[in-house]
């Protein structure tokens, strides 16, 4: 297979990605890009990282054979790669490490970022202070209920936490306001993004410092099996874990299965499946698959999961998609439940109710598939932060 | 030459700058926008723009965003908007912009929105989340069928992106005069003026200066060295404030006309 390079000059992953930004921000962006690029040539950067990610983080995290949820499932292999045993109990500290220390590199003194669940934002706040700069979170206010746990981790960790009351006062809306935030203050103020989404470089950029969990994957299933995967299943909301762990397989015979919030079910409406039920557009800086109206104004989501309401998708997913390289589907807020009341009484770990959308699409799949198949779901965060919204769901 | 064009000549001609009012479409409702447009020409103004609403207004501050949120309880769409400038060309030859973020202009079809906009008398648009390097598709539409790009510098903009935006712009370019998002500021920037004269080494473009200003001092400093001030969030929060209220056009011209005093008086 030819070697693809994505994204292009541009920041194109086929016709999606691009920067749709404010004039203000396009020489910041350009800067950026410079910069990462460059860091990400420099042996000493990598190392430094390599060095955080290990010391810090406690990477390379375990690939874990699930063998009771394999045996109840009767069929294929099951392998969980344990994101939810990283430092702050998710993916998201694998970006935040590596976007933080290149702030800090760029001379920046002070930090933003947007969180949707949380997890993004305990993992910027807890980069930030670790390498000792100022940080300032913005979460919807809707998301603040649900999540009230983490807003209390990051001012633990001397972050600041914005409330945001615009929209529908969830991710998206917290993403605009962070970047309105960058806009003000561009030139002292580093914007951490937490998903393979916004404007290039971030969906370049994110998606390497995600790539850690798919290449320790492949190193990891190659040790134990001696062979590749046949699937990869991962959530995906903006779709920083899934890309984190596909990418790295890209050129290899192993198909990719990428799982969207089912909310309510497609036809209610009431979702945020928008590879799956969505149109092209743009938003937050990218062309990519997006939920909106006929006239173009982006609609509120739906998801019992925080981190998978957002009614846009990385543009490199938008492209897997239109290639086929990777299959998509979607999976409702109840069976997502289910998946994790299984998980945890069947493994004895909690899952975060994203990877939980994931678990459930392999509850469908894995009995259908011979045993010698092997599948690994990328168990992307713990799901201490959910008891609460679970057990009111369950008990509703 | 379309209008804006066209009225940035009479203008100079007369050693007049333009005054350029924005308000969003729609807020609080059609029939209100309409009285508007109409009252704002009364009072003097040269070029209006016509905010569409969006739901995801980022480059806004908050008096757009509720500006917007009140015309989105109405769904007012950019079809409502288009329809809107059709039917006050029976009316009136202001020359008129839309303002629209790019999703709605996308998920319309870009040749299609351009060829009815037109077609409704529309005579140029500006895309704050549109730089050049995106907007080659819609400018070339745009330029075939008469209708203006306006694209905006920043002061972040380095002197090749200064250059870049020049050459995509028609009709004018947009300088927005601070690092941040539109609403009402007490003090501007004193870097604008020098700016302004570093843009004008690249073109020979009118250039218009707008975010932030919301006084007649401040429209009168502007105007002694720029073609054009755009005020925005200020007459949308006179709007606000007389909202529910009957003279709430003749209020808002009032308003205008006490900014419009500012850049005659300079002359």
């Amino acid at each position: 297979m030819s070697k693809v390079k994505l994204p292009d000059e541009k920041g194109r992953f086929g016709i999606f990605g691009g920067k749709f930004v404010p004039e203000t921000l396009m020489s910041a962006l350009d800067e950026l890009e410079k910069a990462y690029l460059k860091a990400k040539g420099d042996r000493a950067f990598q190392k430094e990282l390599n060095y955080y990610l290990r010391q810090y983080a406690g990477r390379p995290t375990p690939l874990y054979l699930a063998q009771r949820l394999t045996k109840k499932l009767g069929g294929a292999k099951i392998y969980l790669k344990r994101e939810d045993l990283a430092h702050t109990g998710a993916h998201k500290i694998n970006n935040t490490l590596g976007q933080v220390l290149l702030a800090k590199r760029m001379g920046k003194k002070r930090i933003i970022a947007e969180t949707g669940a949380g997890q993004h934002g305990v993992a910027t706040a807890t980069a930030a202070a670790m390498f000792g700069l100022r940080c300032e979170v913005y979460m919807g206010e809707e998301d603040i209920k649900r999540q009230a746990i983490n807003v209390y981790r990051m001012q633990l960790l001397g972050t600041k936490v914005i409330p945001v009351s615009s929209g529908g006062k969830t991710l998206k809306d917290a993403i605009n306001e962070t970047i309105r935030d960058w806009v003000t203050n561009v030139r002292t103020t580093h914007y951490v993004l937490g998903s393979v989404v916004g404007p290039h470089p971030y969906p370049m950029m994110v998606r390497d410092f995600q790539s850690v969990i798919g290449k320790e994957a492949k190193r990891q299933i190659l040790k134990a099996e001696g062979k590749l995967p046949d699937y990869l299943i991962a959530c995906v909301g903006g779709g920083s874990n899934s890309i984190g762990l596909f990418h790295p397989f890209y050129q290899d015979n192993v198909k990719f299965i990428g799982v969207e919030a089912g909310g309510l079910g497609l036809r209610s409406k009431k979702h945020a499946a928008s590879l799956m039920a969505g149109s092209i557009g743009v938003l937050h800086g990218s062309k990519s698959y997006l939920l909106q109206d006929k006239d173009g104004q982006i609609m509120t989501t739906h998801s019992v999961s925080a981190g998978l309401d957002y009614p846009g998708v990385g543009p490199e997913h938008s492209f897997y998609k239109e290639t086929g390289r990777a299959q998509y589907v979607s999976i409702t807020d109840k069976e997502a439940l289910k998946a994790f009341q299984l998980t945890s009484e069947l493994e004895g770990m909690i899952p975060a109710l994203e990877p939980a959308h994931a678990i459930a699409y392999v509850m469908k799949l894995a009995p259908k598939l011979s045993r010698r198949k092997i599948i690994i779901i990328c168990l992307s965060g713990r799901g201490d932060k959910d008891a609460e919204v679970v057990s009111q769901n369950i008990k509703g | 030459m379309n209008r804006i064009g066209e009225r940035f000549e009479e203008l100079g001609k007369k050693g007049e700058k333009a005054f350029i009012a924005f308000i969003t479409a729609g807020d609080p409702d059609l029939a209100t926008t309409r009285s508007l447009v109409l009252e704002l020409e009364r009072r003097g103004v040269d070029i209006i723009e016509l905010g569409v609403p969006f739901s995801d207004s980022l480059a806004d501050g908050p008096t757009i965003q509720a500006a917007s949120e009140r015309a989105l309880k109405n769904k007012v769409s950019l079809k409502d908007v288009l329809a809107l400038v059709k039917d006050l060309r029976r009316e009136t030859e202001i020359p008129l912009a839309l303002l629209t973020y790019y999703n709605p202009v996308y998920k319309c079809g870009l040749e299609r929105f351009v060829k009815e906009a037109v077609e409704g008398g529309v005579d140029g648009v500006i895309v704050p989340d549109l730089p050049p390097e995106e907007g080659k598709e819609l400018k070339d539409f745009a330029q075939k069928m008469g209708l203006d790009t306006i694209f905006l510098v920043a002061p972040t903009s380095t002197p090749e992106r200064i250059k870049l935006v020049a050459r995509y712009s028609s009709g004018f370019i947009y300088y927005v005069s601070l690092t941040g998002v539109t609403g009402v500021r007490e003090e501007l920037a004193e870097t604008i003026k020098p700016t302004i004269n570093r843009i004008r080494r690249s073109t020979g473009k009118p250039i218009a200066v707008g975010f932030g200003i919301s006084k007649p001092a401040q429209v009168r400093e502007i105007a002694s060295f720029a073609d054009g001030v755009i005020v925005g969030s200020a007459i949308v929060r006179k709007v606000e404030e007389n909202l529910g209220r009957k003279g709430l056009v003749r209020e808002v011209g009032k308003f205008v006309e006490d900014l419009l005093s500012g850049i005659r008086d300079s002359e």
